[in-house]
């Protein structure tokens, strides 16, 4: 069945909250308005407004709500309108939901999903265009996931629902219109288990989230020169799948890491941390980074284009890697 | 007022007492470093938690603050394993991971104390929240200071449990200050906190927090009519802390007089019950000398099993950052 990622992300919501009734959607016009990106489509028609809650705008108030309803043993689901928004609940993020297993020895713990699109859309501004994953992958006691397809988006949602810890799921604006065949029936799709989405021998890209479609778009382009990459998406970005990644690196050599958000302290400059302690023998060239510009988010169009990375700075980073350049 | 019981005065005067000589042991041992970090002490408050939580039943939640030992021992909490925690010991309530600002008593329903100033107020109604959605008959207490009333948090916090009426009960302990800051000059409505409350339409009732008994009384009613779907409700409970605002602060000094100290510790919460039962022909001197020995024994049993237990292991550290199943 083909499905588009806004579609695969309502299904997996909806198969579970059939399964089981402690869970609920908790968020800004999740109920009556249908999600600000239609996601909840027919939820509150389907399970009511005690399971489909609209809430105000206070995003540290309702996460926190939330955060208080899963130590009394409900599964909220939040839905972050953007997830520039969680800004105004990390408090309750970081100090509360992540903490809180530990601080209380393992008595207590936070069954919630805290989700919503990072990342720029078209020309948002400054404000509305954040890849925040880093800020998230930071605090130990969260999960977080970024899923590029709807295959991937529904059986990693559904396995974070089922998830007792508390996780991030990031989703992004300019993949809720995405199609992709996500088969026929239930299934979940295992959280830290990373998948190689195209196989090569030349060189290694690691992307997640829409930057993913931009490594297959430069990897088929690089094909074409005759240069093979082999394309992996850790779909979660914690835990990491580096075992994955560094099996494919020791058959490379060669390794790029795309990530969206900004360059200082970003996720990828941990990826290659990790990657140089396990496989620093195996490379034949050091590690080379695509990323976000460091500034905020321009909204003039060519600049906000040149703020994030394209497929031919890809290119020009496998390539550069590979001598032919 | 209701007519006075003998056994039940007693053992509220118990219940103080033992809050007491807990505390002023607690900093003994800290002045011994047996107890580092910050240690906030509840003396001169005792008779709100107590009384508060004398007005609950064993399956409602408490949650509160930085400043709850006393709430902790007022759910029924063993001294030996409170004070274990304090010593950092792995027979703590939260195997040393929290400390006296995180204590945490899953079994008697005390969801924890808080350490950002407003940041549990949320999960506070989140309690609440969970208890309607899963239509038990439960109520949620949360105690904080009256130095949380101006954060957002608390004014999100009230507006969502007003908003779904909530079976909360928020309990202000306005001893005045928030460390050094006199209320005057951090809350614009300092002369009626709980008009705050109002604001939002929660009803809202100020009481003498130095009285256990009325501190019950006012509960009682406001906990019977929540549980019956009234809530919520806001109660200013009037108090003074006698000693500094932790280890580091003088009982007082450039922010408050001694005499203004000497004042209020008049008004002892344990003095003023003990004169109600004497007056009221309930108790003689030698019930406070037998309840005296009690206590004292209590507390140095609680030091001796803290002072016998081992430290965590060094595993421990890893244990409980992620919940397993
Ligand atoms: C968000 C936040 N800011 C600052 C602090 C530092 N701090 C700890 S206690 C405190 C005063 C709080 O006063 P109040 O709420 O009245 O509680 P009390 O100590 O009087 O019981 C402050 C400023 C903190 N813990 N959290
Ligand atoms: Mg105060």
């Amino acid at each position: 069945m083909v499905l588009s990622y806004r579609e695969a992300l309502n299904q997996a919501m909806c198969e579970e909250m059939r399964r089981d009734s402690r869970i609920f959607l908790i968020g800004e016009e999740v109920g009556h308005y249908q999600g600000a990106f239609k996601v909840s489509k027919g939820f509150v028609e389907e399970f009511g407004p005690q399971r489909v809650v609209d809430t105000p705008i206070t995003e540290a108030g309702f996460t926190g709500l939330a955060i208080g309803a899963a130590m009394a043993g409900l599964h909220p689901i939040v839905e972050l309108m953007t997830m520039n928004f969680g800004i105004l609940a990390l408090d309750q993020i970081v100090n509360n939901a992540a903490k809180i297993h530990y601080m209380s020895g393992g008595q207590l713990s936070v069954p919630i999903v805290i989700r919503g699109p990072g990342s720029a859309a078209h020309q948002l501004g400054a404000q509305h265009s954040q890849s925040l994953e880093a800020w998230f992958c930071h605090v130990p006691g969260l999960k977080v996931i970024a899923p590029a397809t709807p295959h991937d988006a529904k059986g990693l949602l559904k396995s974070a629902i089922r998830d007792n810890n508390p996780v991030i799921f990031l989703e992004a604006q300019l993949l809720y219109g995405t199609k992709g065949d996500v088969g026929d029936g239930e299934y979940t799709i295992p959280i830290g288990v990373a998948e190689v989405k195209r196989a090569g021998h030349d060189a290694t890209i690691v992307a997640y989230s829409k930057m993913l479609l931009l490594a297959l778009e430069a990897a088929d382009h690089l094909s074409r020169e005759g240069i093979e990459v082999e394309v992996i998406d850790p779909r979660t970005l914690k835990p990491l799948d580096l075992h994955t990644i560094v099996a494919s690196v020791k058959k490379t050599g060669r390794l790029v890491i795309v990530e969206e958000g900004w360059r200082f302290c970003g996720l990828g400059a941990q990826i290659a941390e990790s990657v140089y302690a396990a496989a620093f023998d195996y490379l034949d060239a050091p590690i080379q980074r695509v990323t976000g510009e460091d500034v905020p988010m321009p909204y003039s169009r060519p600049l906000e284009d040149a703020a994030i990375p394209d497929k031919a700075r890809v290119i020009e980073a496998v390539k550069s890697l590979c001598g032919t350049q | 007022m209701p007519t006075m019981d003998r056994v039940d005065l007693l053992h509220l005067y118990r219940q103080m007492l033992l809050i007491r000589r807990f505390e002023e042991k607690s900093a003994e041992m800290y002045a011994l470093a047996k107890i580092a970090g910050f240690l906030h002490l509840y003396i001169g408050e005792e008779a709100i938690a107590v009384g508060a939580i004398a007005a609950l039943r064993p399956d409602d939640y408490a949650i509160s603050a930085y400043r709850d030992h006393g709430h902790c021992l007022a759910r029924g909490s063993d001294p030996g394993h409170v004070m274990a925690e304090l010593f950092g010991k792995a027979t703590g309530l939260c195997q040393g991971k929290g400390g006296s600002m995180h204590l945490v008593d899953a079994p008697r329903r005390f969801m924890g104390g808080y350490a950002i100033v407003g940041g549990h107020i949320p999960l506070a109604t989140g309690l609440a929240f969970a208890t309607k959605y899963q239509q038990l008959d439960l109520v949620t207490v949360c105690f904080f200071g009256e130095g949380a009333i101006p954060s957002g948090q608390a004014h999100e916090a009230l507006n969502l449990a007003a908003l779904w009426k909530l079976p909360v009960i928020f309990v202000c302990e306005n001893n005045r200050y928030g460390m050094g800051t006199s209320s005057e000059r951090a809350i614009a409505l300092y002369a009626d906190v709980a008009g705050t409350a109002r604001s939002y339409g929660i009803m809202a009732e100020r009481v003498d927090g130095m009285d256990v008994l009325a501190v019950r009384d006012v509960m009682r009613k406001v906990v019977e009519q929540a549980r019956a779907g009234q809530g919520p409700f806001f109660i200013e409970a009037m108090t003074y802390r006698f000693m500094g605002h932790s280890m580091s602060d003088p009982a007082h000094g450039h922010y408050r007089t001694k005499a203004e100290v000497e004042e209020h510790r008049k008004r002892d919460p344990l003095l003023l019950l003990k004169q109600t039962i004497l007056s009221n022909n309930l108790g003689a001197e030698t019930d406070f000398v037998q309840l005296e020995r009690e206590v004292g024994d209590v507390v140095t049993a609680a030091v001796k099993f803290a002072d016998d237990s081992p430290f965590p292991t060094p595993s421990a550290l890893y244990t409980d950052v992620m919940r397993e199943e």
